[in-house]
């Protein structure tokens, strides 16, 4: 290892730019290598895909003929109704992704090393989610063509359609910012996979994800109207037109604006949990 | 003027716990600081807060001429590290992880690219350069995280336990490496448990305990501080040690310190290596058959165990070794710690 030595000048590293372009630089930087690392272990990306396509076989097919959805019992109308739910649902598994990325890096000193290098502060987080946004935009491609195939269909304009898959995204991309505070936080990657999926399967079920909420007693109903993710799956029902014609109309606020209340929901989750990841980040120890 | 790594009562506690408790250091350009302590001394917490990932609680550092809390960022275009682990993305080739990290210190592409290249040479990665990590020994691994904490050829590297871990080879390789760079100008800090490798490679020796400097100097003088040589004889018959202790007092300058289940003997004296020919014709003439005699010169070891009342490694290590006999407690560790070393060499 003494073959050549290297210049005695010693370089310190290029003066960051500073701001949102060296921002912007880094996340991308970081994204890129977690996008690599997510090709390199397709197995993450197939069982990501399987799950979903599992709901929805069993969903329709088990549940499908006993669940009544605008006072129609049909399995095929059930199949329309219960997508949205089941896209959404997928989108936030996400969650648990950027967790476990996360606490792995901090687990292997990952962070570490990018935490003592001149970059942005919120890239490695940042580059994180715009990651894991990526292959959940694969996720739900795959999703939406195994649905179309079991007779899953959208009654409005395109731009309706893609505007329902951009609000389901959103609201993912707005849960992965939640996996990465999970991932910062606990010590180990298997703690942040469970400890970033617990806590989906009360907020993912007292929704209208897989069942009006109209049915619930009156308390849970109340939680399931004002649930961010029911925001968004009663905004893509209403933008891919899988609302069933008899289906009541909401009394709740977000329900009734559910586009709107779907963007502020998102929003005010990106917000509130990037802030307190970043910082989380700033002072993270291994 | 300070050095190029500078700290001044640097305190950190973690609860009850005062990792770092007043810790002054002042590294030299182009200079090797050893950083030596058990596990848990406050080593690690040194090093965190001079790289800016640890705010202390109180005190203040400088690094390369800048202030490690007011200017954390320009502070980081200017250091390499090397952790603990190697930390490296292991599902990324050699050659994507430097690249990705020239990227994040701000290098264009072209040139991380480039840079990349240049330190997998180096390195003797080449020809793994894009295989994944995963696939990497961990010896290798230890080099690929060392050429990302060089890819912008830092005026100032702090490597924490570079070598634990590594095989014999590969820490001399290391070591080979770490010499050329401060032959290069580099300023290092260095931590590490062996007390051979801070012998070996630091200009300057820290004893930190408990968050503490105990002890500076070079090797040298830190040995110098434990006292001097000291005579070491191993005779064969268990009958012959009362006569060779006899003979051992006559040329000592201090207590004979006796072990009976290794039949051996230790007193320190003056006068080096003629001294030792002297014991030798002395003790033949008695007809008193050796197994082994020596020289030694203090070990950092020694050293360290004559700073704290305890054994640089974990205790269990010395576990082995029966109660002497005839000797006062200090010295009685001081060679437990060195039969210690022996074993670790």
């Amino acid at each position: 290892m003494s073959a050549t030595t290297s210049p005695a000048p010693q370089l310190a590293a290029p003066r960051p730019r500073g701001g949102i372009v060296q921002s912007a630089k880094d996340s991308l930087v970081i994204a890129k290598r977690n996008l690599i690392r997510m090709s390199r272990i397709p197995e993450m990306i197939i069982f990501g895909v399987i799950q979903p396509v599992m709901f929805v076989v069993l969903f329709s097919y088990v549940f499908g003929g006993s669940i009544s959805v605008g006072g129609s019992t049909s399995p095929a109308a059930y199949r329309e109704f219960l997508m949205a739910g089941i896209f959404a649902q997928t989108v936030t598994f996400a969650t648990a992704g950027a967790g476990a990325g996360i606490a792995d890096d901090m687990h292997k000193g990952l962070i570490d090393r990018f935490r003592s290098l001149p970059m942005a502060r919120g890239a490695v987080l940042t580059g994180r989610t715009l990651a894991d946004l990526v292959q959940t935009t694969l996720t739900v491609i795959v999703l939406a063509v195994v649905a179309l195939i079991v007779g899953w269909r959208t009654h409005e304009n395109l731009g309706k359609v893609l505007a329902g898959f951009g609000l389901l995204l959103l609201l993912g991309y707005a849960f992965s910012w939640i996996g990465a505070l999970i991932g910062l936080s606990v010590r180990t990657p298997e703690a942040a996979t469970s400890g970033g999926l617990i806590w989906l399967f009360p907020l993912t079920f007292i929704s209208n994800a897989f069942v009006p909420s109209d049915n619930m007693p009156a308390f849970l109903r109340h939680i399931a109207e004002w649930n961010p993710f029911s925001a968004t799956v009663q905004a893509a029902r209403e933008l891919f037109g899988n609302l069933p014609p008899g289906y009541p109309e909401p009394t709740a606020w977000p329900m009734q604006h559910a586009v709107l209340a779907s963007v502020l929901w998102s929003v005010l989750i990106i917000m509130a949990f990037r802030t307190f990841a970043v910082r989380k980040y700033r002072s993270a120890t291994a | 003027m300070p050095g190029a790594i500078y700290a001044e009562g640097l305190v950190k506690t973690f609860g009850d716990v005062r990792a770092l408790d007043g810790v002054d250091l002042d590294v030299p350009e182009a200079t090797v600081l050893g950083l030596l302590g058990p596990n848990g001394a406050g080593k690690t917490t040194a090093v965190r807060v001079l790289t800016t990932l640890l705010r202390p609680d109180s005190g203040r550092a400088v690094v390369a001429g800048i202030d490690v809390l007011k200017h954390p960022n320009e502070v980081r275009r200017s250091i390499g590290l090397s952790g603990q682990f190697a930390a490296v993305d292991e599902y990324l080739t050699g050659r994507e992880n430097l690249q990705m990290v020239g990227q994040l210190y701000q290098m264009s592409s072209k040139a991380a690219k480039a840079r990349a290249a240049e330190l997998l040479e180096r390195f003797h990665l080449a020809d793994a350069a894009d295989r994944t990590a995963k696939t990497y020994s961990g010896g290798m691994r230890r080099r690929l995280d060392l050429a990302a904490a060089l890819v912008v050829r830092p005026p100032v590297m702090f490597m924490d336990e570079p070598t634990t871990g590594l095989d014999p080879r590969n820490r001399q390789q290391l070591w080979d490496v770490i010499q050329e760079l401060v032959a290069g100008g580099t300023t290092l800090l260095l931590t590490t448990q062996y007390l051979e490798e801070a012998d070996h490679l630091a200009h300057d020796i820290c004893v930190v305990d408990h968050g503490k400097v105990i002890a500076r100097g070079t090797s040298d003088q830190l040995k110098a501080q434990t006292g001097g040589e000291r005579v070491e004889v191993v005779v064969h018959e268990r009958d012959h040690m009362a006569e060779a202790r006899t003979v051992l007092a006559g040329f000592g300058k201090g207590e004979t310190t006796v072990e009976e289940h290794t039949r051996k003997l230790t007193v320190p004296v003056t006068g080096g290596a003629k001294l030792l020919a002297e014991v030798i014709r002395e003790l033949d003439g008695r007809g008193i058959e050796i197994d082994d005699i020596g020289l030694r010169r203090p070990t950092l070891d020694d050293v360290f165990i004559s700073l704290t009342g305890h054994a640089a490694q974990p205790a269990d290590a010395a576990a082995g070794d029966a109660p002497p006999t005839g000797a006062e407690p200090a010295d009685a560790k001081g060679r437990k710690g060195q039969a210690r070393k022996e074993a670790v060499k």
